[in-house]
């Protein structure tokens, strides 16, 4: 497959940035996304030019590094997919195809692709964790967990912090984020003794980072690679609604 | 955003109901038009209800346009750096006209109090004959009324069925089938509304109220 590539170049946080055109050819439809990149990169090392910075880890699927808007559509046209596991057969030769940065005040681009995605990290610094003491993995018997709710937490906390949600949001809010950490914790015993002052808390960081209001319209389900409910944001505002309701979710009240 | 959006939700349909009274004819609708003005009447004086209501309104029609704009400013600074290739719509087409449509509605509303509620930009604008001055605007001469009037009201449409949906998962609908149900009851509710409120123009369109 031969393919126009015209790909957001930015040499630092201060640049301006600018997309620019590639051409690679000799593309394999078996390639990933990412094998593609490598390749153009291969070749402008080669030519002794700046190769495309762009985040990667795992290249499977789980660590959520990866992140790219392909052809406006965040993790590229498949769904329930990262960019690393997105396949070229999903492209055409003679494509023209467009790669962003994920575009949000509240994550920066670092260089060309990579954007620095802090923000996620300060919205769990502000609740997203248990206080319980966990330890190794403990009897699954000693603390019942009905099946609905233990299968619901875990699709939530298939989330990988990738923020496609973000970069897909019209109002580039981080909500699908935080409401799949809020529903995974909230719906489990373990996650009680903090339910109220974490849903404050992460709400609260969410907007201080910078990010948009949600206003349900659903895009961010829609490109999600782990395939998060809408409704995670129902349970979020609930939970958010009971907190600011009953005071006694305030630390020392 | 919610809580100002069932307010006024709650007067559109309060509303379409009075329309359709047009079908039972001109004494009894004019007639309801007046006891509009009766309402509360006599542990009120007479139009105070009505001016009750217009003040709960217009404080919900400020609250929604305030929270509205607070949204969209917060989403224009939430991506300073726009998408240069932008994929259009990967959800709902009527949560992504919100804002525009809100424009519109609003432009609608005013039009509307200066046509039926004050008569300024009614052909007849006879205060004690509402019905006449119904039939007077949407007469087929004045087809553009018409077309205006059926815009506004598709625009509403849209609006309703995201909103009506989006402000119940606003108030803490939170399971998949309940969204399922949701979803459901806004299509049919934002249906229902814009179904009552064009029959009343094309029935006078078509003569079938004169
Ligand atoms: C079939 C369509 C409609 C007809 C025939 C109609 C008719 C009327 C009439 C006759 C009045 C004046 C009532 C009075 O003076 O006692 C009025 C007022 C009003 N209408 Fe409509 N209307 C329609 C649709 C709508 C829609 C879709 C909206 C909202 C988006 C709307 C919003 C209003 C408002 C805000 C007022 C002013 C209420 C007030 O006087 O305080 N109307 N309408
Ligand atoms: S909710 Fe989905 S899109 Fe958002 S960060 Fe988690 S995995 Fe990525
Ligand atoms: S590189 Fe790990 S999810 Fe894509």
């Amino acid at each position: 497959m031969n393919l126009t590539l015209r790909i957001w170049r930015q040499s630092g946080p201060e640049d301006k940035g600018r997309m620019v055109t590639y051409q690679v050819d000799g593309v394999s439809p078996d390639m990933s996304f990412l094998e593609m990149l490598d390749v153009l990169n291969e070749r402008l090392i080669l030519a002794g030019e700046e190769p495309v910075a762009f985040d990667h880890d795992c290249r499977e699927g789980i660590c959520g590094m990866c992140g790219l808007m392909i052809n406006g559509d965040a993790h590229g046209p498949q769904r329930g997919t990262t960019a690393c596991q997105l396949h070229m057969r999903q492209f055409s030769d003679g494509d023209t195809i467009d790669i962003e940065p994920w575009r949000a005040r509240a994550f920066p681009v670092i260089k060309d692709l990579v954007v620095d995605r802090t923000a996620f990290d300060k919205i769990i610094a502000a609740g997203g964790y248990i206080t319980a003491p966990t330890g190794s993995a403990p009897e699954a018997h000693s603390v019942p967990v009905a099946k609905a709710d233990a299968d619901a937490a875990f699709s939530s906390a298939a989330c990988i912090g990738c923020g496609a949600c973000v970069a897909a949001c019209p109002n580039g809010s981080g909500m699908l984020f935080t409401a799949a950490k809020i529903t995974q914790l909230s719906l489990l015993p373990q996650g009680q003794p903090e339910r109220y002052t974490r849903v404050i808390g992460m709400v609260d960081a969410h907007d201080e980072a910078g990010f948009g209001g949600c206003t349900n319209a659903g895009e961010c389900t829609a490109v999600c690679p782990k395939g998060i409910p809408l409704n995670t944001i129902g349970r979020l505002n609930r939970d958010y609604l009971r907190a600011t309701a009953k005071r006694g979710g305030t630390p020392g009240s | 955003m919610a809580v100002t959006g069932i307010l006024l939700v709650l007067f559109l349909v309060a509303h379409m109901l009075g329309n359709l009274k047009i079908f039972t004819g001109e004494t009894a609708f004019d007639h309801y038009a007046h006891w509009l003005r009766d309402i509360g009447t006599p542990l009120l004086p007479s139009t105070w209800f009505l001016w009750i209501q217009r003040t709960v309104l217009l404080a919900a029609v400020l609250g929604h346009i305030g929270a509205a704009t607070l949204l969209a400013l917060r989403a224009r600074a939430a991506r300073p750096v726009r998408y240069a290739h932008r994929k259009k719509v990967n959800g709902s087409y009527a949560a992504r006209t919100m804002r525009w449509g809100g424009v519109i509605i609003l432009l609608f509303v005013i039009y509307h109090i200066l046509d039926l509620t004050t008569g300024h930009l009614n052909p007849q604008g006879d205060p004690g004959n509402p019905y006449g001055n119904v039939v007077a605007d949407f007469a087929p001469a004045r087809w553009y009324v018409t077309l205006f009037y059926t815009l506004a009201i598709v625009a509403l449409g849209l609006h309703l069925r995201h909103g009506a949906f989006s402000a119940l998962r606003s108030l803490g609908q939170q399971t998949p089938a309940g969204e399922r149900r949701a979803r459901a009851a806004a299509l049919v509710f934002a249906i229902v509304l814009c179904a009552g409120y064009l029959v009343v123009p094309f029935a006078v369109l078509t003569g079938l109220v004169a």
